[in-house]
């Protein structure tokens, strides 16, 4: 019976669902429960950053930076100082380097705590989105103890950090680390281990390394796919190279390699490797020293450009200044990892069933502020 | 009691029955019969035979009439046509076999003609869950395993036709 | 004869007030032990412990404004709810809960109805349970309601199947459908323990006929937003829910009715110790289901979700056939041993 058709349904997902992580829309066409087609839309969190840029000047840009990926703020304000600062040739006392890799690194524990817990969430469990947020309360009050807030700081400045670490900050962090590690544990028995999970994001979705790299994917989700590449460790900026830790590229240990496990995996992973990070940033803290020794009072830039990536917690985050020589970027262009990275769903997500769809946008870990900007 | 439910069932039954036929809006149409399969085994159930009734719902309304609604709401047909119109040659056939039809059962309640034979023993011993099973399993057990065989042939055939790319 | 009318209409309340009032508190239990699970507090601000929560919620609920979409079947829409909560609660009027006092010159079973087809009865009131959320999903005129209303329809006549089956083994041991047989025959030895392979089939298939998780595919967050009831609020959304909690509370009593020995007490036999013995049957129903309740919400806050096919492989591949070999051996067993 050739005629008897079930008819293509074009169903909204967001911009307000649960499961797109924000204000995204995906525009699908669906047979029955397979995706035949999925149409991204996005914009509805644009706030002209780029924009804004032109018209303020290099300090001022700072709480914008932080804005746009709000999860881990500390890392996009380390990627956008650094540019600022290879613009500038500014030399940094070394106090200020090992408080940016803490600050960035602990970040990433949080940001990468959040990617876990909504993406067990998106799979049906609820239980370890409420473990993940209570171990990333901890590392917040860490950040409220030093910059004055939870979620963006404004901390990391030009040449050098606001404030210096307040007293009894490194004993605490040290507790963390300690509080932390025995915890991954606790994830892996609760999510990343069980049976239906495994069964809902093993072999689901792959993006095979091929396809990653040409559609330009980076950071856990490229390292998913077998791809190894790291910026902190291929391009090495800060003093991510006086430290002792591996990069994670997936094994396909209980999938296949890309799929959406191990995504989730080598993020948790890659949080024991921050911790050891950390651990090890705070073990070779130089003492006291004015940490804003190096910040200039007035940002005096020569004319040209420059272009700095460093490693966030979603991917390559880039940063294309264009100086006229004046304290106000002629133009800034922001390269953000999540963008690249949603862009790739409407190749990898057809033929998906919807459940699979989620798992897939759970498990690439997106950010609308900063695809938006 | 028994009479006025008997009645109260009856009407259900055929007020329900006549909705499925008139109604143009399929889910209506499904709806009114899980009703008409319902008032069924209520006037089982005057009878006493509980087993027939609660079988009644469990595989009539309950998993048969789901799949119809399944299948309704999944094609989404829309409303139907209108009634046939007079001239459609259709119309002739469905009256005459209507005609045909009133005459059978008006000729049943007169008394005149008895099409089903005789009722074989009470409905009180009939009904019970014991005494289906024996009857089903003994006396009329060749037909019962023809019909499962039929069933099955029927399920084969349902799984062949999905199976696009057969070769 | 009044005297009889007076009895059934005490029973009658008394299984109704029961069943609302472990339904309210079921639901603030599931928040508390969300609560206790992911360590938090819970609702703790109405009351002590947030004990009178439930009726806080209640009367949220009536005051919400109950909204009809514009392009919904309006009879269906207002009829849906009603669907889901009638055959909930109707279904607890066969289940045993206690062994019965002799009080007015006559023995009155903790029973409202005690028919001989008990189990039959039971899965034809649950078997047509499903409309209210099939046509309350068809009739919200929303795509995901929609999706949600067809995924359940085909979740619970898959698991009917196994559901059905599953106990086909007591039945052929208790030789009975009614359920209070069934209970005295566990006397002594629970059924759980003669029929290991068909509690875990019930226990599962129990689960996803209550569209719990980890089954819960109709109102899948994440997926459907909200499934069959996304467009319902206020009031008709409440009996949504209190349908859903009735029928986990009837799933709970049916577990221990079938597998663990339904008012039975283990080493005492509470028929012969008159008032005593009927208290102490119906504080051993309670506790039984009570730990299946508990069971219920404890699964919830662990487990994620299935997917569709994931579902379906388990509910006809697995449970099915697994239980069709249950059947088979338990008749092989009655046959020849």
């Amino acid at each position: 019976m050739p005629d008897l058709k079930t008819e293509e349904m074009v169903v909204q997902m967001g911009p307000q669902h649960p499961a797109t992580h924000g204000v995204l829309r995906l525009e699908i066409t669906t047979d029955g429960e397979i995706v035949k087609k999925i149409d991204p839309h996005i914009g509805y969190l644009h706030r002209c950053f780029e924009k804004h840029c032109e018209v303020l000047n290099y300090h001022q840009i700072i709480p914008f930076v932080d804005r746009c990926d709000y999860l881990a703020a500390m890392n996009n304000e380390h990627g956008y100082v650094m540019a600022v600062e290879k613009l500038l040739d500014i030399e940094l006392p070394p106090r200020v380097e090992y408080i940016r890799v803490i600050m960035s690194e602990l970040n990433r524990i949080a940001s990468h705590l959040v990617a876990l817990g909504t993406f067990g969430l998106d799979i049906g469990a609820i239980t370890p989105f409420l473990f993940t947020f209570r171990d990333r309360e901890k590392i917040l009050d860490l950040f409220e103890m030093t910059s004055g807030a939870r979620l963006l700081y404004n901390y990391i400045w030009i040449g050098g950090v606001a404030f210096d670490l307040p007293n009894g900050f490194v004993e605490k962090c040290f507790e963390f680390i300690d509080y932390f590690l025995p915890k991954l544990k606790e994830y892996d028995d609760l999510l990343s281990y069980n049976k239906i999970f495994i069964a809902r994001t093993a072999k689901v979705a792959i993006i095979p390394p091929a396809v990653a790299i040409e559609w330009g994917i980076t950071g856990p989700n490229l390292r998913a796919s077998g791809v190894d590449w790291d910026l902190r460790r291929d391009e090495p900026y800060s003093i991510y190279d006086k430290f002792d830790w591996d990069v994670i590229v997936a094994d396909g240990r209980v999938g296949v390699l890309g799929d959406s496990w191990s995504r989730y995996y080598v993020r948790v992973l890659e949080m024991e490797q921050s911790a050891n990070i950390v651990k090890q940033a705070l073990e070779g803290l130089p003492s006291d020293e004015n940490v804003k020794s190096a910040v200039p009072r007035k940002v005096k830039t020569k004319e040209g450009s420059v272009f700095f990536r460093s490693e966030n917690p979603r991917g390559e985050l880039g940063f294309y200044i264009i100086s006229d020589g004046s304290d106000i970027p002629h133009r800034l262009k922001m390269r953000s990892p999540a963008f690249c990275n949603l862009s790739a769903i409407s190749d990898i997500g057809e033929g998906l069933l919807i459940s699979d769809l989620v798992a897939l946008l759970g498990s690439i870990d997106i950010v609308l502020g900063e695809i938006d900007r | 009691m028994t009479e006025s439910l008997f009645f109260i069932f009856a009407t259900m039954a055929i007020v329900s029955a006549l909705t499925v036929v008139v109604t143009r809006n399929p889910i209506y149409s499904a709806v009114s019969l899980v009703i008409t399969l319902f008032s069924l085994a209520g006037i089982f159930l005057l009878l006493e035979a509980y087993f027939l009734a609660v079988v009644q719902i469990i595989i009539y309304a309950g998993a048969i009439m789901v799949l119809f609604l399944f299948v309704i709401m999944l094609l989404n047909p829309g409303k139907e046509a209108k009634f046939l119109s007079l001239t459609d040659p259709r119309t002739l056939i469905v009256t005459l076999l209507s005609i045909a039809f009133i005459g059978m059962i008006f000729s049943l309640v007169s008394g005149s003609v008895n099409y089903i034979g005789e009722v074989m023993g009470s409905v009180e011993e009939l009904g019970t869950t014991r005494n289906i099973g024996l009857t089903l399993f003994t006396k009329y057990l060749l037909p019962f395993e023809i019909a499962s065989l039929l069933l099955l042939v029927a399920l084969v055939g349902a799984v062949l036709m999905t199976k696009r790319n057969l070769r | 004869m009044l005297t009889d009318i007076a009895i059934i209409i005490t029973k009658i309340m008394i299984v109704i007030g029961g069943t609302f009032t472990a339904v309210a508190y079921l639901i603030l239990a599931e928040r508390k032990v969300a609560g206790f699970v992911q360590e938090r507090y819970g609702p703790n601000r109405v009351g002590i412990w947030g004990l009178l929560q439930p009726i806080a919620d209640g009367v949220k609920t009536m005051l919400k404004e109950d909204i009809t979409p514009a392009k919904a079947n309006r009879i269906i829409y207002h009829l849906a709810p009603a669907m889901v909560l009638a055959p909930a609660l109707v279904t607890f009027a066969v289940v045993p809960f206690g062994s019965g006092i002799d009080a007015f010159g006559r023995h009155i079973a903790f029973q409202i109805a005690d028919i001989n087809i008990g189990i039959l009865f039971i899965f034809a009131i649950t078997s047509i349970g499903v409309y209210g959320v099939v046509l309350g999903g068809w009739s919200s005129n929303n795509k995901y309601s929609l999706l949600g209303g067809v995924r359940s329809s085909a979740q619970m006549i898959s698991y009917e199947l196994a559901l059905g089956l599953s106990v086909v083994g007591i039945l052929l041991l208790t030789g009975s459908l009614r359920l209070n047989d069934i209970v005295e025959a566990q006397i002594g030895m629970w059924n759980v323990f003669r029929q290991p392979v068909a509690f875990m089939i019930f226990l599962v298939a129990v689960f996803a006929e209550t569209n719990r998780l980890p089954f819960d595919l109709a109102e899948s967050e994440q997926e459907l937003i909200a499934g069959y009831h996304i467009e319902y609020s206020g009031f008709k959304y409440s009996m949504f829910m209190l349908g859903e909690y009735s029928n986990i509370i009837t799933a709970s009593a049916l577990i221990v009715t079938l597998f663990f020995g339904g008012w039975t007490v283990p080493f005492i036999d509470v028929t012969k110790l008159g008032h005593l013995g009927a208290f102490l049957s119906v504080v051993s129903f309670a506790v039984k289901t009570g730990f299946f309740l508990f069971l219920y919400l404890w699964v919830r806050w662990t487990l994620p979700r299935f997917r569709y096919d994931q579902l379906m492989h388990l509910g006809w591949k697995i449970l099915l056939p697994l239980a069709l070999l249950n059947l088979l051996f338990t008749a092989a067993w009655i046959t020849y041993v």
